[in-house]
């Protein structure tokens, strides 16, 4: 077992995995002999040509349609969109073709696609690099939404995307590329996809999370059990297809949950995780479900202060922990 | 297809000749196109007559169609077509039962098992694209398939059909774009019937032919009358040779008339003349192609009186067929949202589960 940095893990995923079979491609920006702005596909071209690690223009649709078209004449793409925020111009491609190609031919087409995003903010990405973007595709039914939080998961669930059948959008934190490590096995192993993890067992309060968040979480969950608020952390690592007995096992338990999430709030994918919660927990729950989330603004802004402002951190999240126990 | 003289029998060898074609081909490109022509009519009749909501029409294509469709490898090569495109579907395999079942949108509907729209045609075996509603699309799939074509060694060759006021979309820059770069075996054709809906081509481009920009990514744009069959095989044909042998895509145009409203829920005499919409139908390939093959001597009395029966007797059959066949239940709409079912999530309580059952 090596110990592997977040980014290092998506990497070995994708060498092993195209090691392991031809039909897996990777395009995307940059993603050739310079290996990807973060470095993610860094060697994977000098090993595999030019056949299967395509530079391309910067053409986002492009980059997602012919990934469409590629999966369907029986390759496997991992399509790279250099950064999340960036993922718009594909909007039509993921969301009227690739989500709906199964659906719309009675299963017999599938899309068995990657399309890597890095997202986040807290990097002084601002307004254009820093973005969330999880709500706009875990509404559509169709796609799966991966978002790992360790080294390990990243790998796994990486290479179980590779393998599934259908589009995957797997977002990475881009804070976390460097920041985590963790113990990655060298072998091939799947992390199993629609399966969420208790990082923390608790037994007062569950707070959901996600990505970077899972490690605000836990940090916040450390502070607040020194005052006695046993708190119990969630990692979804996918956000559809959801786990829900994971996150209802949990929300019965503890009778309290806060969802924690870095997008703006309103209309966030934590506010359908409250709605199940709400729906499917009700006689279970003794305080109101609650989210704490980036505010309203359009887009996370560059001046540090501003980026502090926007950016959920340990100390929001204990905060809301704090309130949620004390109802 | 009956040869009764020498002469026409020498007329007729002369004009497959040239095209290096048999004259069964030519009588079967003709017969496809009275086809789509007759089971394009009769989804008319159905809409009119409150049997199908929604008709959308290939009429006055189906010439630009089957020349363009023919030099294709049938279940080799791949089409990612569009809504007029039902010549198109013909000639590379789905039946006329395949074609009414989509017009009829019921359970056994190859192409979508009546979840789409009519004309929204597809066959994985037939290497035809699922097609979908927002337009041009379709292109950067068939840059894909190249691509995959290319990777995995095959010499498949992609065809992306659209129509003009498709042709503006950013994905068609993209796919050419991307296309022309890697040389992929791919070719784009253009089904130029002057309107989009009802907006004319003045005002959806400032040149007058979409072909002129092919130069604009270094690749051959051909423009062709759409009317003239062979002059849109011939096109078509080296298109694909030329893709087949890497040499990359090419761009053909093919101007034909829309002898129909956009839709069935058009009413194209709102914003186009009378006189023009005359003009139009003396730009209809068939009358145009019969004529050429009967000067030819490919078709006589004989052999047109036996393919009206047998086209008659095809669109009776599949509208019949069709029209029987059940269809799809509530209880499988929720099928194939993802491959695997361990992914589906919960029935929502207030959907019916398969098998009817509380969700």
């Amino acid at each position: 077992m090596a110990v592997r940095t977040f980014i290092e893990a998506v990497r070995e995923a994708m060498a092993q995995e195209m090691r392991r079979d031809a039909s897996v491609i990777v395009l995307g920006e940059d993603v050739g002999k310079k290996g990807g702005v973060f470095l993610a596909t860094d060697g994977l071209w000098a090993e595999f040509g030019d056949d299967r690690v395509i530079d391309t223009p910067l053409t986002e649709s492009m980059i997602v349609g012919t990934s469409i078209g590629a999966a369907l004449n029986g390759l496997r793409p991992i399509a790279e969109i250099q950064f999340a925020d960036f993922i718009f111009p594909a909007f039509n491609q993921l969301v009227s073709e690739a989500a709906r190609m199964r659906y719309r031919t009675m299963g017999a087409s599938s899309v068995p696609m990657v399309v890597r995003a890095p997202y986040g903010g807290g990097v002084h990405g601002a307004m254009y690099h820093s973005q969330s973007i999880e709500a706009f595709f875990t509404h559509v039914p169709g796609l799966k939404t991966v978002v790992p939080s360790t080294p390990y998961d990243a790998k796994g669930l990486l290479v179980a995307s590779i393998r599934d059948e259908d589009p995957v959008l797997f977002l990475e934190h881009k804070k976390l590329y460097r920041s985590v490590r963790g113990d990655v096995p060298g072998r091939e192993y799947t992390v199993p996809i629609g399966r969420a993890v208790v990082r923390r067992p608790g037994s007062r309060l569950t707070v959901v999370a996600y990505g970077l968040m899972v490690h605000y979480a836990l940090e916040a969950a450390e502070r607040v059990a020194d005052e006695g608020i046993d708190c119990e952390v969630i990692d979804l690592r996918t956000l559809r297809p959801l786990d829900r007995e994971t996150l209802l096992g949990s929300v019965r338990k503890t009778g309290k949950c806060l969802v924690a999430y870095e997008d703006n709030r309103f209309g966030g994918y934590g506010a359908e995780i409250a709605a199940i919660v709400a729906e499917e927990a009700f006689d279970y729950l003794d305080g109101p479900v609650s989210r704490i989330a980036g505010p309203d603004s359009p887009a996370m802004p560059y001046n540090h202060i501003l980026e502090d402002w926007f950016m959920l951190n340990p100390a929001k999240i204990a905060d809301a922990i704090r309130k949620l126990a004390a109802y | 297809m009956t040869i009764t003289d020498q002469e026409g029998g020498r007329k007729a060898g002369h004009l497959a000749a040239e095209y290096a074609l048999a004259d069964s081909d030519l009588h079967a490109m003709y017969r496809t196109m009275a086809l789509a022509r007759a089971l394009d009519e009769r989804m008319w009749v159905l809409n009119r007559s409150g049997r199908a909501p929604f008709v959308i029409s290939g009429q006055g294509h189906e010439g630009a169609q089957v020349g363009i469709a023919w030099p294709l490898r049938r279940d080799h090569d791949w089409v990612a077509p569009y809504y007029r495109s039902i010549a198109t579907c013909l000639v590379v395999g789905m039946t006329p039962r395949d074609l009414m079942l989509a017009q009829f949108a019921r359970a056994s509907d190859p192409s979508s098992g009546g979840r789409q729209m009519p004309g929204h045609y597809g066959h994985p075996g037939h290497h035809v694209v699922s097609v979908s509603s927002p337009v041009a699309t379709q292109i950067l799939h068939a840059a894909g398939i190249a691509l995959a074509s290319r990777v995995r060694g095959l010499d498949q060759v992609a065809m992306a059909i659209m129509g003009e006021g498709s042709s503006n979309q950013g994905d068609v820059h993209e796919a050419l774009n991307f296309a022309a770069i890697h040389r992929l075996p791919m070719v784009l054709v253009i089904e130029n019937n002057g309107y989009a809906i009802s907006v004319p081509a003045a005002k959806e481009l400032a040149v007058q032919d979409v072909a002129d920009r092919a130069s604009g990514y270094g690749i051959p744009g051909v423009v062709v009358d759409g009317t003239d069959v062979l002059a849109c095989y011939a096109a078509s044909r080296e298109a694909v040779d030329r893709a087949r042998r890497g040499e990359g895509p090419t761009l053909i145009e093919a101007k034909v008339t829309r002898l129909t409203g956009h839709s069935s829920d058009d009413q194209q005499s709102k914003y186009r003349s009378a006189s023009e919409l005359a003009e139009g139908l003396t730009r209809d390939p068939l009358p145009i192609f019969r004529a050429r093959l009967r000067e030819a001597g490919v078709l006589d009395d004989e052999a047109e009186a036996a393919l009206a029966a047998d086209v008659s007797a095809a669109v009776e059959d599949a509208t019949a067929f069709a029209e029987a066949a059940p269809d799809p239940e509530p209880a499988g709409a929720l099928d194939h949202v993802f491959g695997d079912a361990a992914a589906g999530e919960p029935h929502p309580p207030w959907h019916p589960a398969p098998g009817g059952g509380p969700g």
